[in-house]
């Protein structure tokens, strides 16, 4: 009775609410089960396969693979090893997105993370694991330190994650002492240049990742509580869910898949470049859990739509690539593929281009 | 009411305990070129900061302006070099483009309700997009008018000169302090970021105010670029590249609140300032590396907000709901 009435109440007073109100009732319900699952994820993967099919068309052997020293190559599988790392941080930015927050710092956790791996490792007195290990504690240090500022400071997520983006790089170049600093490290390179049963060790990491953070999400409560959070923060307290940390946990798992996509770049290029590890890799982030249908309100999320999200511009940068267009097309299209998408997502466009369609419609009728 | 204006003293504050340190440690750091300096050296910032106040003052955020300022630098620099404009022809195009951009950003914003932060942030990608397809490279300028410019300005004591740029940054400044804090157009956007629905009850034309909002954003951040263009002498799709986290940091540190509604343009200035003396001070100490100042800057600006909320702390409960 309490939490309906809370809900309603709010939606009473603001009109905006309702499409959270319908989030929430869906999320209740049947938990990351919708009842337009299907239509969710049609839209997506309708991009996806008509960028795919763009290429096809331009190139012929795009869906080409071959077989050569134990592992497959081929333009799909470039595109799945170059998603890699946006794809960890996209999964992490789903969940930040879907408390109505946002990580604007996980570009820069990247950055310190590989500086941490890079300078252990060129100590030499580490093992692989401890390298790992402390990579991601650095990373899930940096998660609970914007967690602790959203949650318990209550500080506005774009700043608190501002503050991070801005000294963190600040911290990378510190450890880094203003250097790239490059390693020997032929274990550890395996990680971002490798291959297992035939595809490349990040695709792997990133389906390792989307399935423990699936099965962690979606059999617990934890992926319904998220979502409550960022319906109605408040009304989810009443309902006895800890939102601050609920909070906490997004942006703590948003600095783990940052620490990862950091080790994964930092072992492609086998070395750490504080400057660039990461650079704006957070908007391309941000822009994929948009693009697989997130609201930036939060209140609704699902993993595998991001990962789509990201497959989506990772192939449209391909496709410019194969079409042959100069690479300088590439922000511009990018640009206006976000407006579209952005367009879509607005119920008013919806229903103009409905009405204009329908007119159309009428008039062809009539005609 | 020493609530409201707490936070800029601390800056004001902070910027004269940076001012005095600096002066007390090295020889020549208190003297007139270095405020000159500082101001010149800013300007496109300050300038930049300066829309971003109005923006962040409504509530909203505005991601583009490092585009911006890089889109009208090069187009600034291939109408005065390769068509042969005059440079003021070329200005008076590429401002009112600008504000057409930002006005559409707004009408985004305003009329299909998306958020500004995501509608800026394609804005950004299609001002450096756009840039980057009209030329891939540093475009040089060289025109008598850059020189005469170049050659105007006081002669001050103490080494001080105030250019051209610095004389239209300061005009700007308090061009902008009129609008915001005498103007109706400036309580218009007080009432915007204190609360759209009662501003939109009350009778604020809601539409229009932010319309010409992120309209006098993306003209403030071509002017920027045309300064910026004065500062280096050319035009380059990549300059300028994260301005927009500098110019949103300068109004953080300024005590403007994020969420809108309350701030000060002077407070901005303010912050600007002690980013760039943060940065002159390392230049003057030599030993210390330049990443400090991110790092400073990264705490200065936990400092402020930490500050902030403790100060809006009794009122902000019943804000309430999403943080």
């Amino acid at each position: 009775m309490t939490s309906e009435a809370t809900v309603l109440n709010s939606t009473h007073s603001d009109p905006l609410k309702a499409d959270q109100l319908k989030a929430a009732r869906q999320a209740r319900y049947s938990p990351g089960q919708s009842a337009h699952k299907f239509s969710l994820y049609l839209y997506p993967l309708v991009a996806l396969a008509l960028l795919l099919l763009v290429n096809v068309l331009l190139d012929p052997q795009f869906f080409s693979l071959q077989w050569q020293d134990g592992r497959l190559y081929g333009p799909l599988i470039d595109i799945l090893n170059r998603s890699a790392p946006v794809a960890l941080l996209a999964i992490g930015m789903s969940l930040v997105i879907a408390t109505g927050g946002i990580d604007l710092s996980v570009g820069a956790v990247m950055a310190i993370c590989g500086a941490v791996c890079a300078n252990l490792l060129l100590l030499g007195d580490w093992s692989f694991p401890a390298v790992i290990g402390l990579a991601v504690l650095t990373g899930l240090a940096c998660g609970l330190v914007n967690g602790f500022m959203v949650s318990y400071l209550g500080i506005q997520p774009i700043v608190a994650t501002l503050v991070l983006m801005v000294a963190g790089r600040g911290v990378a170049q510190l450890l880094n002492q203003g250097q790239i600093v490059t390693f020997q490290n032929p274990d550890f390179a395996a990680l971002g240049s490798g291959s297992f049963l035939g595809l490349p060790v990040p695709v792997w990491l990133v389906l390792l990742a989307l399935l423990i953070m699936q099965l962690l999400l979606r059999r617990t409560a934890l992926g319904l509580f998220i979502e409550a959070v960022g319906c109605n923060a408040k009304a989810s307290r009443y309902l006895g869910i800890d939102d601050r940390g609920i909070k906490l946990t997004v942006y703590l798992l948003a600095g783990g898949c940052a620490a990862l996509a950091g080790i994964i770049a930092t072992a492609d290029i086998q070395g750490s470049d504080a400057n660039n590890a990461g650079l704006w890799l957070e908007l391309d982030a941000i822009l994929a859990v948009v693009i697989g249908g997130a609201a930036l309100t939060g209140g609704r999320f699902s993993l595998p739509r991001a990962v789509i999200g990201v497959l989506i511009i990772q192939t449209l940068s391909t496709t410019i690539v194969v079409s042959g267009l100069p690479s300088k097309f590439n922000l511009l299209i990018k640009a206006l593929v976000i407006l579209l998408v952005l367009m879509l997502q607005s119920e008013l466009f919806r229903n103009q281009l409905k009405s204009l369609l329908s007119f159309g419609k009428a008039r062809g009728g009539k005609v | 009411m020493s609530r409201t204006y707490l936070p800029l003293w601390i800056t004001f504050a902070l910027v004269l305990a940076m001012f005095g340190a600096g002066a007390s440690q090295f020889d020549g750091f208190a003297s007139l070129r270095v405020v000159t300096n500082l101001i010149s050296d800013n300007a496109f910032l300050l300038v930049t900061a300066l829309g971003m106040t109005l923006v962040i003052l409504s509530g909203g955020i505005d991601l583009s302006v490092g585009s911006v300022i890089a889109l009208s630098g090069v187009a600034a620099a291939l109408l005065i070099g390769p068509y042969q404009w005059h440079p003021l022809l070329a200005f008076a195009v590429i401002l009112p483009c600008a504000a057409v951009f930002g006005a559409g950003m707004g009408a985004l914003i305003q009329y299909y309700q998306l958020q500004p932060f995501i509608v800026t942030l394609a804005g950004m990608f299609l001002a450096r997009g756009v840039a980057t397809l009209v030329s891939e490279e540093s475009v040089a300028i060289e025109h008598p008018f850059y020189d005469a410019v170049a050659e105007f300005g006081l002669e001050l004591p103490d080494g001080g000169w105030l250019g051209a740029t610095s004389l239209l940054t300061i005009a700007l400044v308090l061009l902008m302090l009129v609008l915001t804090h005498y103007s109706r157009f400036g309580s218009y956007v007080y009432a915007l970021g204190g609360n759209s629905q009662s501003a939109q009850l009350m009778g604020v034309p809601v539409a229009r105010t932010t319309i010409l909002l992120y309209a006098s954003s993306s003209m403030l951040a071509a002017t920027a670029g045309i300064i910026f263009s004065f500062y280096t002498y050319s035009g380059y799709a990549l300059a300028a590249v994260g301005v927009e986290l500098d110019a949103i940091a300068a109004v953080v540190i300024g005590g403007t609140l994020l969420t809108g509604g309350s701030g000060f343009i002077i407070g901005t200035v303010l912050g600007v300032l002690l980013m760039g003396l943060i940065q002159t001070y390392i230049n003057f100490d030599g030993s210390l590396s330049s990443w400090w100042s991110k790092i400073v800057i990264g705490v200065l600006l936990f400092f402020f907000i930490a500050l902030q909320k403790l100060l809006s702390h009794s009122w902000q409960s019943k804000a309430g709901g999403k943080a």
